[in-house]
């Protein structure tokens, strides 16, 4: 699966966005931040090609692309399911269930952590605490949304939502 | 009690809303009647201290930064809220914007900044949506950006997403994050507010911290300093999860007592349990057993005295019949996921201690362990170049230290399988028939099939620990 590849290409306005980016700091290697997420928000995962994009965009060293993208566990540095759930596991998650939710989830879609089903749909993976402990145990989805005060029920019901989407 | 922060004023995150309930009076009354001194004194006077951990007094942390404009100075608001437990950051982002964006501006007057950037987790996009339209509806009044008021004061603020690291909360971290660089801690001295961001002056102040402080400007330092325990005054934003009835945030004075905040506003123990532990501030705070946390007072002088923490306030409380070592040991996974890697006795430490809390979690363990475990926490403890490795050696050190009977139990009363018999005795029932017996300890069940021959060294345990 590591060899895929894509070849990132931002059109005019993506690079107006880019400008902006580096316009908002002292320095452009700032910008790397914000570019790498602008990467992964278009084409969903972030490819070494990218980096090198990026690098060249903001004019640095393509080694500091890979190193800050490596840094950063949000940044993908391979395709994730379309829907990416990113289960809580970390301790107010775990006193209320957050394991059961994971164990649930992982026997249904029949993958394990960091894995992807066959079909693309659904990859999944255990996290840290997202903040969210008074509404325990939680996911979030592709990196955005979050669901709470989850049960197996209600993770269930969210899986088939998805699938639908 | 009279909230400081979250109000029960409906839709105070619109800026008009805000404004027409009193706010940027605050910022007015600053930059109209004040010098950025009187600003810095008031604060000092207010007595208030940082939200985001280390409890540091936030007036004498403003008057650290130079004065003068040799060099631009910037002001980082620390929203990167990652340490487990805590989730009251997010509150304000999402029911009180403007005060958190007012109190920014009123620091950045006060110590003669012209740019600040909010650093949140990335984690919270939706938080970093309802942020950046906060500060473009500022902007919009004219509340940040050039000649803010008509006062000839001028500030930029710029919001900064984060993208999954708990270390760049570390408030050095965060400045090398935010040049775009890897989130490795620097070594202090040099101080942020001598060689911050990109080499210039730099304060960091948590987000709760800033939200208090258009308050402290409208009512005065004296009005803030007499609520709440004075060693430490003002409301925390007490964010309370696990095993109670009513997990959420509250706001309440400081010095208010543990138990009264689970069982007044949070509706009690889950189940009407016993409390077992309780992490009093955030996962990395010492933890404190049933007997404290019956007596102690949520306040950082009250916590100290009994050897823990404040913290971020984040509370989180266990029920009788929690598995003091899985929490522990789910806690040091964490700090061994987060490690930045920068120092050995962090990286390697809490590898080791994560290797030996597995395995007593996997019913291998030995007495030793526990020994074993205080050393390894103590051994990182002081020795790195930012806290977090303070931050995971603690829950193991006190967690071992007050509940030794639980680790004990735990290495103690286990099921020895009979093919670990049949190992020592070369006798193979056959590999499906496996009985069990139940025995005290590994070393008994040696003892008991081969006499008191075989002591198991430490030397046996270095072999074990490195496999
Ligand atoms: C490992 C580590 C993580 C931290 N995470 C945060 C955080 O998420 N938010 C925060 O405000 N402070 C965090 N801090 C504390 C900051 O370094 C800093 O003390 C704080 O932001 C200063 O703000 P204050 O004076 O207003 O409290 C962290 C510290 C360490 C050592
Ligand atoms: S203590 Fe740990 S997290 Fe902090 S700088 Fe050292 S290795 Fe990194
Ligand atoms: S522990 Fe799961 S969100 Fe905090």
């Amino acid at each position: 699966m590591s060899n895929q590849n894509y070849e990132p290409v931002f059109d005019e306005n993506e690079l107006k966005t880019v400008q902006y980016h580096i316009s908002k700091y002292p320095k452009p290697m700032a910008a790397v931040m914000p570019v790498l997420w602008m990467i992964q928000n278009k084409y969903g995962w972030i490819s070494t090609d990218a980096m090198k994009y990026v690098g060249d965009l903001l004019g640095l060293p393509h080694d500091h692309v890979l190193g800050v993208a490596t840094f950063y566990t949000m940044y993908f540095k391979k395709p994730m399911g379309r829907h990416h759930l990113q289960i809580c596991t970390n301790v107010s998650c775990m006193l209320r269930g957050g394991y059961d939710i994971f164990d649930h989830v992982s026997g249904k879609l029949n993958i394990r952590n960091k894995e992807i089903t066959d079909d693309k749909m659904f990859s999944i993976e255990e996290v840290e605490c997202l903040g969210s402990c008074g509404t325990a145990p939680m996911l979030q989805v592709n990196n955005r949304e979050y669901y709470e005060n989850l049960t197996v029920e209600s993770v269930d019901k969210l899986i088939e939502d998805l699938r639908n989407r | 009690m009279e909230k400081i922060i979250l109000k029960d004023i409906p839709n105070l995150d619109k800026i008009d809303v805000y404004i027409s309930n009193g706010g940027y009076t605050g910022l007015k009354k600053a930059l109209t009647g004040m010098t950025p001194d009187q600003v810095i004194e008031e604060v000092k006077k207010s007595g208030l201290k940082g939200r985001g951990g280390a409890c540091f007094s936030t007036g004498m942390k403003w008057s650290f930064m130079p004065k003068g404009n040799e060099k631009p100075k910037f002001l980082c608001c620390n929203g990167d809220e990652s340490e487990p437990g805590s989730f009251k950051d997010r509150e304000i982002f999402e029911k009180n914007p403007q005060q958190f964006i007012e109190g920014s501006l009123i620091a950045a007057y006060a110590m003669g900044i012209g740019a600040i950037y909010v650093y949140i987790r990335g984690e919270y996009w939706k938080w970093i949506n309802i942020m950046e339209e906060a500060v473009a509806d500022a902007y919009k009044k004219g509340m940040i950006g050039k000649n803010i008021m008509g006062t000839g004061f001028s500030c930029e603020m710029y919001v900064h997403m984060g993208a999954g690291a708990y270390i760049c909360g570390e408030e050095t971290s965060l400045m090398n994050s935010l040049e775009g660089k890897r989130g490795y801690p620097r070594f202090k001295p040099p101080f942020p507010a001598v060689n911050g961001v990109w080499g210039n002056p730099t304060t960091i102040n948590n987000i709760e911290t800033l939200a208090n402080v258009p308050e402290i400007i409208n009512k005065g330092g004296e009005w803030f300093s007499k609520i709440g325990d004075p060693r430490q005054p003002g409301t925390l934003l007490f964010g309370v999860s696990g095993d109670v009835n009513k997990p959420g945030v509250y706001e309440l004075p400081t010095g208010i007592p543990l138990i009264e905040l689970i069982n007044d506003h949070c509706g009690g123990v889950i189940g009407g349990k016993e409390i077992k532990m309780v992490i009093p501030g955030g996962s990395s705070m010492p933890p404190l057993n049933r007997e404290e946390a019956l007596k102690v007072r949520m306040d950082n002088e009250s916590l100290k005295e009994i050897g823990s923490y404040i913290g971020t306030a984040g509370v989180i409380v266990m029920a009788e019949g929690t598995d003091v070592v899985n929490v522990i040991r789910r806690v040091t996974k964490f700090y061994y996921h987060e490690s930045c890697g920068q120092c050995t006795p962090c990286r390697e430490g809490c590898g080791w201690m994560l290797k030996v809390l597995n395995r007593i979690m996997d019913g291998k363990g030995r007495m030793s362990d526990l020994d074993l475990l205080i050393s390894i926490a103590e051994n990182i403890e002081g020795n790195t170049i930012c806290a977090l490795g303070d931050a995971a050696a603690w829950p193991v050190k006190w967690a071992v230290r007050k509940f030794r009977k639980d680790f004990e139990a735990k290495i103690t009363d286990k099921t020895i399988e009979l093919p670990v018999l049949n190992k020592v005795h070369g006798l193979m029932k056959s590999p499906d028939e496996y009985d069990t017996i139940t025995l005290q300890s590994e070393q008994e069940v040696v003892k008991e099939l081969m006499g008191n021959v075989q002591e198991l060294t430490q030397s046996d345990d270095v072999k074990r620990f490195s496999s």
